[in-house]
């Protein structure tokens, strides 16, 4: 008996079942991931709750935004690009002395200026009228002071940039035991430079 | 002499495409793996902000997304251009959000509640005045971390 030959399926039309599903999953799907800048809000204030510790003046950097977007620091108009350096500059003064005194500073421990890292307060006053464009890079610059004094610091100690070590931290990937490593460590430079960054409640008029 | 007889002119074979599939599949699966859903239609315009400073978010179930903005131009006719407020799939008012913060916090496992992100996806031109009014909704309802979304870039260049 001859032997006959099983007839050839015709995969012809196979590529365009594959093209509709693909160009399925191209229109459906996004790629990216998200990112931004993270916060914490401060918790909801208590009517019971003591008064606020006093805060000297030579403690706090004054930011504020105006409607139209101009920013205004410590009583002075500043362009944004000038920003980052003058807030890394009122950080790291550490002009006190004694029980304030900052043996990790290199600021020129300026009279008029903060007494110790611990101490320095950021204060943003924004309008209700400002952009959030504005808002976002005032922010930005702001964290970006802190991190650059963290990173100054973590280098000196661990040999390893501030953001650097966050961002193995917060990678799912890293494990356990590498996390149990680093925190004690992030903890430290978090210390050295704490975030104070304030935000006062809009004005709604100029 | 018929093991030199010439082949036919001008009969082009046809080229084989047995192969395309595999290669159309190979990009399939690609995309199939590196990119998620798409979840929510977005109504409104949102042109994020630029920022440097950035942390990633990671553990996308843990994520609220609230997103701000001018209404598209298609919706403008019903919504005005008035910045807005879209919780998932539809424009909402700033009063919505404690509603939605609970509706996300039922759907989750307890011990998850505490590491539980809201992420705002603003535009940039929106005014802070809706900003600070979320965020001061998102502070009664306890809902205190919070993500600014940004795009990656140069903050000072690029917002100018």
């Amino acid at each position: 008996m001859a032997k006959r030959d099983a007839p050839e399926v015709n995969a012809g039309s196979m590529a365009d079942i594959a093209f509709l599903l693909l160009i399925f999953f191209l229109v459906t799907t996004t790629i990216e991931t998200d990112s931004g800048i993270s916060r914490k809000l401060p918790p909801k204030l208590d009517d019971n709750q003591p008064p606020p510790p006093v805060i000297k003046e030579r403690n706090l950097f004054v930011v504020s935004v105006n409607a139209n977007d101009d920013l205004l620091v410590e009583d002075e108009t500043m362009d944004l690009k000038d920003l980052r350096a003058a807030a890394v500059k009122f950080l790291d003064n550490g002009a006190g002395t004694g029980d304030e005194a900052c043996n990790y500073c290199q600021g020129s421990k300026d009279e008029s200026s903060s007494v110790n890292p611990t101490k320095a307060i950021i204060s943003l006053v924004n309008n209700r009228g400002t952009s959030y464009k504005r808002y976002i890079s005032v922010q930005n610059e702001l964290v970006a002071a802190y991190n650059e004094l963290r990173d100054r610091e973590s280098m000196k100690v661990y040999n390893m940039a501030f953001t650097e070590m966050e961002s193995i931290y917060n990678d799912p990937g890293t494990s356990e035991k590498d996390k149990d490593n680093l925190r004690p460590r992030l903890e430290r430079i978090r210390e050295m430079y704490p975030e104070k960054l304030s935000e006062a409640e809009p004005k709604s008029s100029n | 002499m018929a093991k030199f007889a010439k082949k036919k002119s001008g009969d082009l074979p046809a080229v084989n495409t047995a192969s395309l599939p595999d290669i159309v599949f190979m990009l399939l699966f690609f995309f199939m793996v590196a990119t998620t859903m798409r979840e929510t239609t977005l109504k409104i315009q949102n042109n994020l902000p630029t920022a440097n400073q950035i942390e990633k978010l990671d553990k996308k179930d843990l994520i609220m997304y609230v997103y701000a903005g001018k209404p598209s131009p298609r919706y403008q006719s019903t919504y005005g251009t008035e910045a807005k407020i879209q919780l998932n799939d539809k424009l909402a008012d700033v009063n919505d959000i404690p509603g939605f913060i609970y509706e996300e916090r039922a759907t989750k496992r307890e011990e998850l509640l505490p590491l539980l992100t809201t992420a705002l996806k603003v535009d940039g031109d929106t005014n802070m005045g809706l900003v600070s009014d979320i965020k001061q909704e998102l502070r009664d309802v306890d809902a205190l971390k919070i993500n600014y979304v940004t795009k990656n870039g140069n903050a000072v260049e690029a917002n100018n």
